[in-house]
């Protein structure tokens, strides 16, 4: 029909590129920026210069805090990855009375606002557990992490579940496999590019989170942007922090890329 | 049957290891402490100490319905996440009907992909770059010869429609692809110009994909406390309150009071956007 109005199509065309545009230029920007050999980051930048990489790969507080986020990142992938996958098999595999709440509460974590998230949790490790000798720290952080990233291993699988159908699982039935091969032999197998996009993605929200982190991290625990977030307004730090925005936003490209090959489900994860 | 009911013992034995320890998870670390978020906006704090005691006042509460300083800020952030969600749906409805309508299948999935991909770009380094770009020396000063608007109210806005933008065109992309041709051919069948199809048949079986991407854009932005620090200067939204009253003031119950204002945001949003179906889109 559209493609029938040629004014509206490249009207449309102009407004969707300009959209694209719209989303890559600050990106863009924060890498090129890393380069720029000025110290007060004007605009053009003045010069190309590697100084503030080469001063970054030295910053321990950056370092440290890439080793915490990784950490972090990796437990609360295992977490999620476990459960999200248990919750995917019994909503596609099974019929049952409160199905639809069950995927409503696994996706509830990422709707509601983070600062909602993390000042329960705040409100629960202090308050409630504080007495009894829980104190924030890595693991409350990997807690709640792994809370808001059940739902993207879950959206993962599922997904993949219903394309697959149950036939091939009635066939190694019917064969005379037993429920243990069946799920060890076929199962996983088919499923294993959909645990690995899924456990990605859940490494790259979990890497890239601030607010629940903020809220259960406590004083001691630094994670990459906590780490950036209180240096952003140093101006003397200004060069590490550039550099370690555009190694952000470089890494960001990395799993999502990856997960897509494998077949993940990258649009649908979070939304 | 293919699907195990639950009627067989064994299915049901298998459902519940299944289920059980996510739900365990689920509603322990994430109702439980929702619910202690609830219990906790009606304690006080021991006023030497600052301490949280569990003992009963009304007082976070009623501060937040007496305190114009509160009621200023509540209405500052909803007009914040109306404009950035407006914002978001005038800028996506036409790529999303681009994405799904015109391009080609080999474009479409690009675009997708080529949407998508910023969504997974670190939220923070996307606020920060915007702080790059507005600022008195950055691009857009130079652009237009120093005449940044610079940080504030509509810096926040901007900002945050950026980040959220992702979250509106997919949901509209696939409303878009959801409205069949036949209804669209039997409009031009019907001798229907293309904008009376537009507005009369495509409109109404998109808006539900809207609703259902401002559900995240207005979320969103209600919580949002770390780009309006970093683009909004002086700004102070509902999220810049509730920080400041766990982590500079130390009240804690006050501040789960002020985070069930958010809360209680998004549920009524939820509830209007239900009648609007945008909930079977999300």
């Amino acid at each position: 029909m559209i493609r029938r109005s040629p004014g509206l199509r490249r009207a449309l065309l102009a407004w969707t590129v300009a959209g694209l545009v719209l989303l890559y230029v600050p990106l863009a920007l924060v890498v090129l920026n890393s380069f720029n050999a000025s110290r007060t980051f004007g605009f053009p930048p003045s010069g190309f210069t590697l100084r503030w990489w080469i001063a970054a790969a030295g910053s321990s507080g950056a370092l440290q805090a890439l080793g915490t986020s990784v950490l972090a990142g990796l437990c609360a992938t295992a977490i999620a990855l476990v459960l999200g996958t248990m919750a995917a098999f019994a909503v596609q595999r099974f019929r049952f009375f409160g199905r639809r709440a069950v995927s409503f509460l696994v996706v509830l974590p990422i709707t509601l606002p983070g600062i909602v998230t993390g000042i329960a949790l705040n409100a629960t490790f202090t308050s409630l557990l504080g007495p009894v000798g829980v104190t924030l720290g890595l693991g409350t952080v990997i807690v709640g992490h792994a809370t808001f990233c059940i739902v993207i291993v879950f959206n993962n699988v599922a997904a993949r579940l219903r394309r697959l159908g149950t036939s091939f699982e009635e066939a190694s039935a019917d064969l005379g496999a037993n429920p243990w091969q069946t799920f060890r032999l076929v199962t996983v197998p088919l499923l294993r590019g959909a645990l690995v996009a899924g456990a990605l993605l859940a490494f790259a929200l979990s890497f890239d989170e601030i607010v629940v982190t903020t809220f259960t991290a406590g004083p001691t625990v630094q994670t990459l942007p906590i780490w950036i977030f209180g240096n952003l307004f140093r101006p003397n730090q200004a060069p590490v922090v550039n550099v370690v925005a555009a190694v952000l936003t470089l890494v960001a490209i990395v799993p999502v890329s990856l997960a897509q090959r494998l077949g993940g489900d990258v649009a649908g994860s979070r939304t | 049957m293919s699907v195990p009911s639950t009627a067989r013992p064994g299915a049901r034995l298998r459902l519940a290891a299944l289920l059980g320890p996510p739900m365990v998870w689920l509603v322990v670390a994430y109702l439980g402490s929702m619910a202690v978020l609830l219990v906790s906006a009606f304690w006080s704090t021991n006023t030497f100490t600052g301490a949280v005691v569990p003992v009963y006042t009304s007082g976070n509460l009623l501060a937040l319905v007496t305190d114009p300083l509160y009621r200023d800020v509540t209405l500052r952030t909803l007009l914040v996440a109306l404009g950035v969600t407006v914002l978001d749906a005038a800028v996506a409805v036409p790529m999303a009907l681009y994405m799904s309508r015109v391009a080609s299948p080999r474009a479409r999935v690009a675009l997708v992909v080529a949407v998508t991909t910023p969504l997974w770009a670190s939220y923070l380094v996307k606020a920060y770059a915007w702080r790059v770009l507005l600022s008195p020396t950055g691009p857009i000063a130079w652009l237009t010869g120093g005449h940044s608007s610079g940080y504030g109210i509509g810096a926040v806005v901007v900002t945050l429609a950026y980040l959220w933008l992702p979250y509106m065109v997919l949901p509209v992309f696939a409303g878009f692809d959801r409205v069949p041709d036949s209804l669209l051919e039997a409009s031009a069948d019907l001798g229907a110009p293309m904008r009376t199809t537009l507005r009369r048949i495509v409109a109404p079986l998109v808006l539900p994909a809207v609703a259902a991407g401002s559900i995240f854009t207005f979320s969103l932005s209600l919580g949002d406390y770390i780009a309006v620090t970093i683009v909004g200067g002086k700004t102070q939204m509902l999220g810049n309150v509730i920080y400041g009253q766990l982590i500079t003031a130390n009240d804690q119950p006050l501040a789960a009071a002020l985070s069930l204002v958010p809360l209680a945001a998004i549920v009524i949003y939820l509830l209007a956007m239900r009648r609007t179906g945008a909930l079977e889109n999300v």
